[in-house]
């Protein structure tokens, strides 16, 4: 077999983040290789590995069966190795052809030589049949053609092999068929393709083999021909499938939170979300479906008063919160576990006991009459969270940033739910987490629901939102396009909503 | 916080002083001059009794400058101003402490309160113009210790210069006895020696102040969280624009003291030559002492003994400038080790907690 890239038990770790672990892949000169997983999985580390971006901590990597050490992406290019990053690295106020040449030529006051360039860029284009207009403004491209500059740049500089960054996440299908023509085009002449994608069906339509990853580990690479769906999306999601226990209780009848009719836009007049209604009630789980981008996570950003709203209501155990701050309805009961622990809800150079306390600051908990801290009270909570919640860490001194993901967020789960909420807004709360934690997490959310809490979740696992939520609202272009109920509910329905595909 | 690693962040200064004068001698060698011998000149000046009360009375206003700088610091906000908040407090404070007579202990505190409240005024300027505006506190702060400077020189040589005096001097009148702090000489019983400014009491009283409102209140909780990481703090209900706001007030209050050991203890006016660049000078002890108040008192103490005991080097034909060097050497290579230091007590901590789950 003839490999473009191979590499052996490869290893990377940050701390408090699971990146990869013995990683071993073998991808074919001239195929498509898709690489998939879950967000979180270990494939941008994977890839930013590839490229030069960051050392792996052990492994070796081949390319084309030489042995090769990258410490940037320049020596990556010069073997051969180019990137398409999912956000585009061109300056709009240039030509494609401006964009093209950027930064080959070391800065010197001779002249640029574009004639001599385009004439080897037409080359380089008609190779692989590649077309688009040089002279134009980038500015002035669809998203689907800036990313054609983007490839042809890559080709450009010598790339035989060519990494795509979830290149389908931006574009309209038209745009997704045109790019795979292209990229079927780029295959016959003998370049290979690592596609990262989440998206199985793409994948299944452009991939000749599949790799899958999970928790940083690489599951199993497969011929296309000799998998199929289900089996991906097993492998992607594991074994781990929350299964639902029957309910003991029942939804009680009373709305925790009662949103009616909210809009909000930004300052250049895009709406973020338009008219969504929606109410949580005491004892249940709310699960929000929706692609990234659809306006949920401002919704719920609206809910804890950090996004404006322009008009609508928002209810909150029957009384209007419009005008309350953020620290307000937090104090009143609403407890929010944000998408991204350490950017959002952790302050990663300080102990536990400090961050028990944030977003409660000011409650008598923990605040004298002196308006000193109450340092003893952190301490016994932050002890109570570890315990309850299984938070693996030497004491309650040790530095957010010394714990690993997992733990990070059993430590904010625990620190949310034990403040006895009314309302917990949990985002994304297990994504990119070993399966112990996600596990407790989950066992945990479902016994705060049956005593009485109402929980609004949102997640991009999809598995997870049908398993642990009684009823699921899908949003798509800012709008609630459909309500259903978690019983009778596939993945797959779900996506043809997040989608825009089924009305 | 383990012993062996409260060990490990004190060495940091102690290195960077080591190599400072290292590099210090590399370049006394090299234009000839014995190295040893000058330290050793240096330090026995610097030991001499007159040196040492000048030295505490030098650092006096560098610590509460410095202070000034790190309680914006430690919530990432940059107040270069502090240089023209203490010279706009100082200037009104002497003036008006100027107008009137009252008993020694309420005159000396009204001036303190007109101080603090001129530069927190100031200073808020900028926190203002930062929230409302969206204006970088680095270039508002700058550009107000020009219109400060200004408005001082265009004060002092146009409403202040005593006029139908004999003189008529660019200075502000005299503070009445009554006005002025007493020297803790005969406290200390230091006879013979110059006087130690009694503003020493309120700079440790300064320091102790500011130790508990970052690191005790609630307060100082928000400050420190909102440093470390603002958009958690936002997401825990802060709202980072009243922060701004009241961190910058805080700030310049601070600096409205800077001034204050120098006027109240030995100029008891406001002239050309009250002492500017004070305000600069606390960024780079800040710097150095790391916010903490222990920290910080080590470093003005130390930035003093250094430029006291370098006025004895043109005497011995050694250039005064070594020791601006060997400021300068201290200070950048202290950040560099903090750094290293950091990392170290964060992968050390990394490794028990990984122990930790192992078991």
């Amino acid at each position: 077999m003839n490999l473009a890239i191979n590499t052996k038990n490869i290893s990377k770790s940050y701390p408090g983040v699971l990146a990869n672990s013995n990683v071993s892949v073998q991808i074919e000169k001239s195929s498509i290789h898709a690489i998939v997983g879950e967000n979180g999985a270990g494939k941008s580390t994977l890839m930013k590995i590839l490229y030069g971006m960051t050392k792996p901590d052990q492994g070796e990597i081949e390319v084309f069966n030489q042995s090769a050490s990258m410490s940037s992406p320049k020596e990556a290019i010069n073997l051969g190795i180019g990137m398409v990053h999912q956000h585009f690295m061109l300056a709009k106020n240039l030509t494609v052809l401006e964009n093209i040449i950027l930064g080959i030529d070391k800065p010197s006051i001779k002249n640029l030589g574009l004639k001599k360039y385009k004439k080897l860029i037409e080359e380089v284009m008609s190779t692989y049949s590649l077309d688009i207009d040089l002279d134009m403004f980038v500015e002035d491209l669809s998203v689907g053609e800036k990313q054609r500059v983007e490839i042809i740049k890559v080709l450009f500089r010598g790339a035989k092999i060519l990494i795509l960054d979830e290149p389908t996440a931006v574009l309209v299908p038209q745009e997704v068929n045109e790019l795979f023509k292209n990229l079927n085009n780029l295959k016959q002449n003998s370049v290979t393709i690592i596609f990262i994608s989440h998206k199985l069906d793409e994948v299944l339509e452009i991939a000749d083999d599949i790799s899958v990853m999970r928790a940083g580990e690489l599951i199993d690479s497969v011929k296309n021909e000799n998998v199929s769906k289900t089996e991906l999306a097993e492998m992607m999601i594991g074994k781990s499938l929350p299964t639902p226990p029957p309910r003991s209780t029942e939804t009680k009848q009373n709305k925790i939170i009662d949103i009616k009719s909210i809009t909000s836009e930004s300052v250049d007049g895009r709406k973020f979300f338009t008219d969504v209604s929606f109410s949580v009630f005491e004892s249940e789980i709310l699960g929000i479906a929706g692609v990234e981008g659809n306006g949920q996570k401002e919704v719920v950003e609206s809910i804890i008063g950090i996004q404006n709203i322009e008009s609508g209501e928002i209810f909150f155990n029957g009384e209007n919160i419009n005008n309350k701050t953020t620290r307000q309805r937090l104090e009143s009961g609403i407890s929010f576990i944000p998408e991204d622990r350490q950017l959002q809800a952790m302050i990663m150079d300080m102990n536990l006991t400090n961050n028990v306390i944030i977003g409660r600051q000011n409650i008598e908990k923990y605040k004298s009459n002196l308006a000193t801290v109450k340092t003893k009270n952190a301490i016994k909570e932050s002890e109570n969270v570890i315990s309850l919640f299984d938070v693996k860490t030497p004491n309650t001194n040790t530095l957010a940033t010394a714990l690993s993901g997992g733990n990070q967020q059993k430590f904010v789960v625990g620190r949310e739910l034990e403040d006895n909420p009314s309302l917990l807004i949990a985002s994304q709360p297990t994504r990119g987490i070993d399966i112990g934690a996600q596990s407790l997490i989950w066992e945990k959310l479902r016994q705060s629901r049956d005593n009485g809490l109402a929980v609004l979740l949102i997640s991009a696992d999809l598995e997870e939102l049908i398993g642990l939520s009684d009823r699921i609202i899908v949003f798509y272009q800012g709008s609630t396009v459909k309500e259903l109920s978690s019983d009778d509910v596939s993945p797959e329905d779900l996506g043809g909503y997040m989608t825009g595909l089924k009305k | 916080m383990k012993f062996s690693l409260r060990i490990a962040s004190f060495s940091a200064p102690i290195i960077a002083l080591a190599i400072s004068f290292g590099l210090s001698s590399l370049i006394l060698l090299f234009i000839g001059k014995d190295p040893i011998e000058t330290f050793q000149i240096m330090f026995e000046y610097g030991i001499k009794g007159k040196s040492i009360v000048s030295i505490i009375n030098r650092s006096i206003p560098l610590y509460i400058s410095a202070i000034a700088v790190a309680v914006g610091f430690k919530m990432g906000l940059f107040n270069i101003g502090v240089e023209g908040q203490y010279l706009v407090g100082s200037i009104v404070a002497a003036f008006v402490g100027s107008q009137f007579t009252i008993i020694t202990p309420l005159h000396i505190l009204f001036i303190i309160l007109i101080a603090v409240a001129c530069s927190a005024m100031w200073a808020a300027i900028a926190g203002y113009l930062k929230v409302k505006k969206g204006i970088h506190e680095v270039i508002s702060t700058i550009m107000l210790n020009y219109i400060g400077t200004g408005l001082i020189s265009y004060s002092l040589t146009n409403v202040f210069d005593e006029k139908g005096s004999e003189y008529e001097l660019p200075r502000t009148p005299e503070l009445p006895e009554t006005g002025q702090m007493p020297a803790l000489n005969n406290l200390f019983r230091l006879e013979d020696l110059q006087d130690l400014h009694g503003f020493l009491f309120v700079a440790i009283i300064v320091g102790i102040f500011y130790y508990w409102l970052v690191w005790k209140t609630t307060l100082g909780f928000d400050l420190r969280i909102t440093g470390s990481n603002p958009v958690a703090a936002k997401f825990s209900g802060i709202n980072p624009n009243k922060l701004i706001v009241v961190a910058m007030v805080t700030s310049g209050g601070f600096a409205g003291l800077v001034g204050l050991g120098p006027l109240l203890g030995y100029f008891h006016r406001f002239t050309i030559d009250f002492p500017t660049g004070l305000g600069f000078a606390g960024i780079a002890v800040a710097l150095l002492g790391r916010n903490h108040p222990f920290g910080m008192g080590v470093g003005a103490l130390l930035f003093a003994f250094l430029e006291r005991s370098s006025q004895i080097l043109d005497l011995n034909d050694v250039p005064k400038e070594i020791e601006r060097m060997l400021q300068a050497f201290i200070l950048l290579i202290v950040v560099v080790f903090y750094e290293v230091i950091r990392r170290f007590i964060v992968k050390q901590q990394v490794k028990d907690a990984s122990k930790k789950v192992e078991t």
